[in-house]
């Protein structure tokens, strides 16, 4: 680990001291510290804001509930009404992990991940998500792991996490405070980018900018279901992970929202997934295409040409699943 | 700056970089924490931060101002063991034995978190009590490897203390 300065400030005023150049955030830090081992992320200055606040969960006026952005993963899976009234979030988070981790892995730090690409991790490999302009070596590489959505050449590394897919279903916003105090909101999806030019940047946040908060909207009911398929049944990363969000009425689907883990740069979200299921009534017909939309443009880089047939059975098996249909 | 440690005030002036682990055996001659992996990947570094359970190498000691450590020598001690000791030594819960203090404060926290409410990957219905049955107790100690693969006898020694405590 290269050497740093450290700071605790007590407060959201260290905004300032992220104007300084090579300054990183530290909340949890299960991901940031085991770059820095690998000297993947080298801060000169580390800014430690677990002493700042944004703990808290708290209901909204509009029926939501806010989570701060230094509520553990634990703390917000096991919040009695995260899991009556949003069990996609609490779901999709004890999926992800270990108990270990997710006592210290935040709701904002969990947002920022790192891809788990292999050769990001490798500081003697060639990178374009760490090193822009050395290529990427996943593209001809070892790609088990990578994405089939989204991906170009510059970079087909995915988000490996499980929470944001379920915020992503969830339609959660992304609250962020700025250097000069000033606060934006940014949905969630569209929090995360896509590779295109820039692979080394993740999302949307600015040089200085700290999330404070997440925030889901009013319950919605219905089915819930996350399905995260991986190498082991526990503690590993999903191959394709599903985040659902359904409801049914008199046969037909009256409300559909679905998330996609670990296929892309970002969680993916496909409105005209949720648009076909909605007013639908469940078939086998209606499951293959939905499987047809979500993977018209997929494509596979060799060792991981099985996401997509993969994809294509989880989404049908969810959707069976969450619709109580038989086919 | 000071944390406190197994109940004794330590200071701490080192090098920032500093791992917890390493400093509790480097720096505090507490070598019942064991590093294996040191990325977070295998839990033997497993110890109660303020009595949750947390992965020591994946944590800076510098971040710790005030803290309540417990390693396993805070657990207990050869002759006046901690039930989940005991227990493993009942029923072999361990071969080579180095993953067994990372399992043993991870159960003693895990125990915590059950009778907490808190559910799990496995568990049916989010809003009922789970009830800590061998698959619960596999998937919240799921962070834990064990490469002579005790599982079996670790799942029975926690469960056996689970049923005592009752």
């Amino acid at each position: 680990m290269r050497p740093f300065d450290y700071q605790r400030p007590d407060g959201l005023d260290h905004a300032s001291l992220l104007d300084r150049d090579g300054a990183t955030l530290i909340a949890g830090g299960t991901n940031l510290l085991d770059l820095m081992k690998l000297q993947v992320e080298t801060p000169e200055t580390l800014v430690d804001i677990n002493r700042i606040g944004l703990d808290k969960i708290e209901p909204t006026g509009e029926g939501g509930i806010r989570i701060g952005a230094l509520v553990s993963n634990s703390t917000c899976a096991a919040d009695p009404r995260i899991r009556a009234d949003w069990p996609l979030l609490s779901r999709a988070i004890l999926a992800g992990a270990s108990g270990q981790l997710r006592n210290k892995a935040t709701t904002g730090g969990n947002l920022c991940q790192r891809t788990r690409c292999y050769y990001f991790m490798n500081i003697d490999m060639p990178c374009n998500k760490r090193e822009p302009g050395t290529g990427c070596s996943a593209l001809n590489g070892r790609n088990r792991i990578h994405a089939v959505l989204g991906a170009n050449e510059n970079c087909i590394a995915t988000y490996p996490g499980d929470m944001a897919v379920a915020m992503y279903a969830l339609d959660a916003t992304v609250e962020i405070a700025g250097p000069d105090k000033a606060s934006r909101s940014v949905r969630v999806r569209d929090f995360h980018r896509l590779p295109g030019e820039r692979p080394e940047l993740d999302n949307v946040l600015e040089a200085g900018e700290v999330i404070t908060g997440v925030t889901l909207p009013a319950p919605v009911g219905g089915t819930q279901l996350y399905r995260k398929v991986r190498e082991r049944s526990s503690y590993a990363f999903a191959l394709v992970s599903i985040a659902a969000a359904l409801r049914m009425e008199e046969g037909a689907i009256s409300r559909a929202s679905l998330a996609f883990g670990s296929m892309a740069h970002k969680p993916w979200h496909d409105l005209r997934i949720d648009a076909a299921l909605t007013g639908a009534k469940p078939s086998d017909a209606l499951f293959d295409h939905v499987a047809d939309l979500l993977l018209e443009d997929a494509e596979g880089y060799g060792e991981n040409d099985f996401k997509i047939p993969l994809a294509r059975r989880t989404v049908k098996a969810v959707l069976r699943e969450a619709t109580g249909a038989s086919t | 700056m000071k944390l406190a440690i197994n109940g004794t005030t330590q200071g701490f002036e080192g090098d920032p970089r500093t791992s917890l682990l390493d400093f509790l055996r480097r720096d505090c001659g507490l070598t019942g924490t064991k590093k294996g992996c040191d990325h977070g990947q295998c839990g033997a570094c497993t110890v109660l931060v303020n009595g949750q359970r947390i992965n020591s190498c994946l944590t800076l000691a510098v971040m710790h101002e005030d803290d309540e450590i417990t390693t396993i020598e805070g657990l207990g001690t050869p002759q006046d063991m901690h039930p989940l000791q005991a227990a493993f030594v009942d029923h072999d819960g361990y071969q080579c034995g180095y993953c067994t203090p990372g399992q043993i404060c991870s159960a003693k926290a895990m125990l915590d978190e059950a009778q907490a409410g808190w559910p799990s990957a496995v568990t049916g219905d989010l809003t009922a009590e789970a009830e800590l049955t061998p698959e619960e107790i596999r998937e919240r100690m799921s962070g834990n490897l064990c490469r002579c693969g005790a599982y079996s006898n670790i799942v029975d020694a926690i469960t056996q203390v689970k049923e005592d405590a009752r």
